[in-house]
């Protein structure tokens, strides 16, 4: 460990790019994930029987086969846990009861001793299926004749907020309308039409789900899970399960990579329900890789059509939008994407008139969920190549289209907001000047074509008005502090930004903080909603700091007395209480917990000090089921740009990447390092991710589920050339101004990279992924056979 | 039916009885207790289990425990020796190329047996050398510097 005697100490350190502080154990491989746990050898294994189905009527299920195989402990099935479960919808089963909507579905769960047991007798538990029509594609599944996914949804329990319509696909609709862009299409001097697709694709986090779960014989249950949401999961599952949240513990150590994937419920309810058949004893299921890709969540496909009009001069003036996102068999989280679409469907553009809708369709595939960027990827990859249209169209520079129409600090943008505290125009500069965006670049080879393209973001915490986050401090004897959080460390730097706040509230050095969170665990931990929506640095900092505040003010107070001073003449520097007054300084060391003597030790002042902080918005309006509008849709948004310049090699349509710019508002930047290690990381992820994409066979089965047919960015296929910059205009409610920046930094990637590839070989790709082959066959469509 | 072999593994020999189809990666988490390195795949497309077999970089779920019988395996928890962390170690948090963490242990495998066999590589041989290790988060920008640093020989000299 530090030694805190010793080591260098960094005071003040907010805005300083200071260590990570889990980097030492991670280093080392002393960091603990779940699967890393131990559960001694009474411990059993689960495996999932999964639907061969995309969509079937459960017509008998035979366990006796599976249940007489030595070994087996248990199996379980839909009757075990019947009640349905969702965040927004509750369409979900944790098995299926009469009815699978995608293949890889769980059907039933086998207890055995082994890992090898409990797959064999997996394929022993026999399943009679009557086959119904199934539908895969969005667009495909909101036409009147297709097959109701969903029969019962009129049934299901719904929050206030989201709108499914009963007898048809759509699990929401959110409609968007502001002024009337058919009275101003005549106004017009440039219209672009379009309709741009993506695939679903899928997180492919390094870290197999694990989930290990115990159920006591007085119905206690522990879970220990790969998670982002320990708070959410215990809820969830209560729901489910009918029990008390005080009955259920959630343990989660460090998260090995999530996105999203680990957000919300996956494999954890399958594997407590096995649990409550073997009370007593510990029962884990690891993800092979291939259930990796047919039996966790997914990133929604999305079938879009736009139509956006702007003047001789380029401003905008019209824009009509259609989203139809693909939310896979259950849209328990879906929706709430397909709402933060719609209510963000212009993207960061002002315009005046605006008609939106976007529809969650339940459709026969993996279930669509969160993932980095929360549907924004998905609505800026069309918007963003329209934009580009629109400015070649009337001849103005593309950037230039953009700085004229992005949104900025003041304006009341498509749902009445108004927004604030953001400078786009800052972001594009940065990145076009990066990028060297007016020169004329020549392409390395006769046979390739250079080109350069930008595309600008906006993204907001899509969450829930009143997601809550709080954190207790304490101190120690040796002043170090300790910091309980209920947020999730999943690699983006958050247990260190956490102690840089603590220790800049409190006065100390951040080396002194400890963050008491791995594993986070619902029992001790402070409340937090979940890691998701690049919402911790605001609004757990918010919490953190007021904690941090809270014990320094208490230290302020003991030490006053003990020098019979007004505590506004003292301050805490570099873990010393000093007086402006008198000059005298007191250290922290010991007095945080035994206090300090009066006068000739006749009694004494304080004691041990601890802190607490809570934060949540209370200010998110609701939005007019009509129209959208309200006083406050969200949060707030954060913006950024970025620009790329590539080559394409006409001879086999690849794609080489000279260079990608990153630019984002990110208010304050807590930790810059950290900001621009996750610019790297998200421009790269965007990059892959423009080449991912489930393939499906006429039967509803994925086909490239491994990582030898689902490829994700390699070493050698990562853009080398990665350049970031910051914009901070401070946050009015964030600490220190700050607000998020995971998921914004890999958002508008794939539109970027369309743009660059348009501007080389002057064609437009449509529909993602970008394969060599579509680029190819795009030049050259005579070889289209 | 068990088999009694040794592995030597970060220098101490391990008698231990495995089972015939088990891998070395299962062998080295769930009996010798060594889970530093890491499950991704079990399917040799990840590299999350890299260890070193005799100084390569192999990886362990693709290599079953009787084929290392007598072996020297490497794994990260034999990188650092007591508090000195190895100098790759040092480099991966300068350079802040750790974010979740679970490659990292197979990337620092995969990096010391390159500078094993080559001390002085480019940046693409570097690339290459790691391209078996995937990477989500960090888009591996600052792990690949991290490696170029040890064999610039920033850290002691490059030794390693």
């Amino acid at each position: 460990m530090q030694d805190v005697a010793t080591k260098e100490l960094t005071n003040e350190p907010v805005g300083k790019s200071v260590t990570r502080i889990d980097a030492f154990e991670k280093a080392t491989g002393a960091a603990v994930y779940v699967d890393d746990l131990q559960f001694g050898p009474g411990l059993y294994y689960g495996k999932m029987v999964r639907s061969p189905y995309p969509h079937a009527l459960i017509k008998r299920i035979d366990t006796s086969k599976a249940l007489a195989y030595p070994g087996v402990k248990a199996v379980v099935t839909g009757k075990d846990s019947p009640l349905p479960f969702g965040l927004y919808l509750k369409d979900r089963k944790i098995y299926a009861t009469d009815r699978v909507r995608f293949v890889g579905e769980p059907v039933a769960g086998v207890v055995a001793i082994s890992e090898e047991i409990a797959e064999k007798a997996a394929e022993l538990v026999e399943v009679e299926y009557e086959e119904l029509p199934a539908v895969f594609d969005p667009y495909e599944s909101f036409q009147p004749n297709a097959p109701l996914i969903h029969p019962d949804l009129g049934s299901y329990e719904v929050v206030p907020f989201i709108f499914p319509e009963p007898g048809t696909n759509i699990s929401e609709h959110f409609k968007l309308r502001k002024g009337n862009p058919d009275e101003v299409w005549s106004q017009c001097a440039a219209i672009v039409e379009g309709t741009y697709k993506l695939p679903q694709i899928q997180h492919v986090p390094i870290e197999p789900h694990t989930a290990v779960a115990r159920w006591d014989p007085d119905d206690k249950i522990t879970l220990w899970a790969a998670s982002q949401s320990p708070f959410a999961q215990r809820d969830l599952l209560c729901q489910s399960l009918n029990i008390p949240h005080g009955n259920v513990r959630v343990i989660a150590p460090y998260v090995g990579g999530g996105f999203g994937g680990k957000a919300g419920i996956s494999i954890e309810a399958n594997v407590v329900i096995m649990a409550k058949a073997v009370k007593g004893h510990p029962v884990k299921v690891r993800n092979t890789r291939e259930e990796e890709f047919i039996g966790t969540n997914v990133r929604q496909s999305l079938h879009a059509y736009y139509k956006i009009g702007c003047d001789k001069d380029g401003n905008l003036l019209a824009m009509e939008v259609q989203y139809y996102f693909g939310g896979g068999a259950y849209n328990d989280y879906g929706v709430n994407i397909v709402r933060a679409a719609g209510y963000s469907c212009t993207g960061p553009y002002d315009v005046p008139h605006v008609k939106g809708d976007s529809y969650c369709l339940y459709t026969n595939t993996q279930i669509g969920s969160a993932m980095r960027g929360f549907g924004m990827p998905e609505i800026h990859w069309g918007l963003e190549q329209i934009m580009d249209q629109l400015a070649e169209k009337i001849g103005m520079d593309k950037a230039e289209f953009r700085r004229r129409n992005c949104v900025q600090h003041g304006d009341v943008i498509l749902t009445g907001m108004t927004i604030n505290n953001i400078d786009l125009v800052k972001c594009i500069d940065k990145v076009t000047q990066a990028i060297q965006w007016d020169k004329k670049e020549l392409p390395s080879a006769p046979n390739k074509k250079r080109g350069k393209g930008i595309a600008i973001m906006w993204k907001a915490p899509a969450m829930p008005p009143n997601p809550g986050s709080s954190a207790i401090v304490r101190f120690n004897e040796d002043a170090t502090l300790n910091v309980f959080v209920g947020g999730q460390e999943i690699g983006q730097g958050t247990f260190t930004v956490m102690a840089q706040m603590a220790a800049e509230a409190v006065g100390i050095p951040y080396e002194w903080v400890r963050i008491t969170a791995s594993p986070v665990d619902t029992k001790y931990s402070p409340y937090e909603w979940q890691t998701v929506a690049s919402r911790l640095t605001w609004s757990m900092g918010n919490a953190v700091k007021m904690a941090a505040l809270e014990v320094r003010q208490k230290i302020l107070d003991v030490v006053a007395k003990y020098w019979n001073e007004d505590p506004k003449d003292l301050d805490i520097k570099n873990g010393v209480v000093v007086s402006y007054k008198s000059e005298r300084e007191q250290p922290l060391q010991k007095m945080v917990v035994y206090g300090l003597p009066n006068e000739n030790y006749e009694g004494w002042q304080g004691g041990p000090i601890v802190g607490t902080g809570s934060f949540m918005p209370t200010y998110v309006t609701g939005l007019d089921p009509e129209t959208g509008q309200g006083a406050r849709a969200v949060v707030h948004y954060t913006v950024g740009a970025q620009a790329v310049d590539l080559e394409v090699d006409t001879e086999t349509g690849q794609i080489d990447i000279i260079k990608i710019a990153s630019a984002y508002d990110v208010g304050k930047a807590i930790n810059p390092d950290l900001v621009m290690t996750q610019i790297e990381g998200g421009a790269v992820h965007g990059f892959s991710s423009a080449f991912e994409g489930y393939i499906f066979d006429e039967k509803g089965r994925l086909l490239n589920n491994s990582l030898i047919d689902y490829k994700i960015a390699t070493a050698l296929d990562a853009p080398k050339k990665i350049i970031g910059d910051i914009v901070e205009t401070p946050l009015d409610d964030g600490p220190w101004g700050a607000r998020g920046v995971g998921e914004h930094v890999m958002v508008q990637t794939a539109p970027a990279m369309a743009n660059a590839i348009a501007d080389a070989i002057k064609v437009r790709i449509h529909a993602l992924p970008l394969s060599a082959e579509k680029i190819y066959l795009a030049m050259h469509p005579e070889d289209a056979a | 039916m068990l088999h009694e072999i040794t592995l030597i593994v970060n220098g101490e020999p391990y008698n231990v009885a495995v089972r015939s189809d088990h891998t070395l990666l299962k062998v080295l988490r769930e009996q010798l207790g060594l889970v530093g390195t890491k499950i991704g795949c079990e399917n040799g497309e990840c590299g999350a289990c890299t260890v070193l077999m005799d100084g390569k970089a192999v990886n362990s779920c693709l290599v079953l425990a009787v084929e290392a019988d007598g072996h020297q395996i490497e794994t990260v928890e034999g990188l650092s020796k007591g508090e000195q962390l190895h100098p790759l170690q040092k480099a991966f948090i300068d350079r802040n190329a750790i974010q979740c963490g679970f490659c990292i242990p197979g990337m620092l495998m995969s990096a010391k047996g390159l500078l094993q066999e080559n001390p002085h590589p480019t940046e693409d041989e570097v690339r290459e050398a790691i391209s078996g290790n995937l990477c989500r988060c960090t888009g591996y920008v600052r792990i690949v510097e991290a490696i170029m640093d040890v064999a610039s020989g920033k850290y002691d000299g490059g030794k390693s």
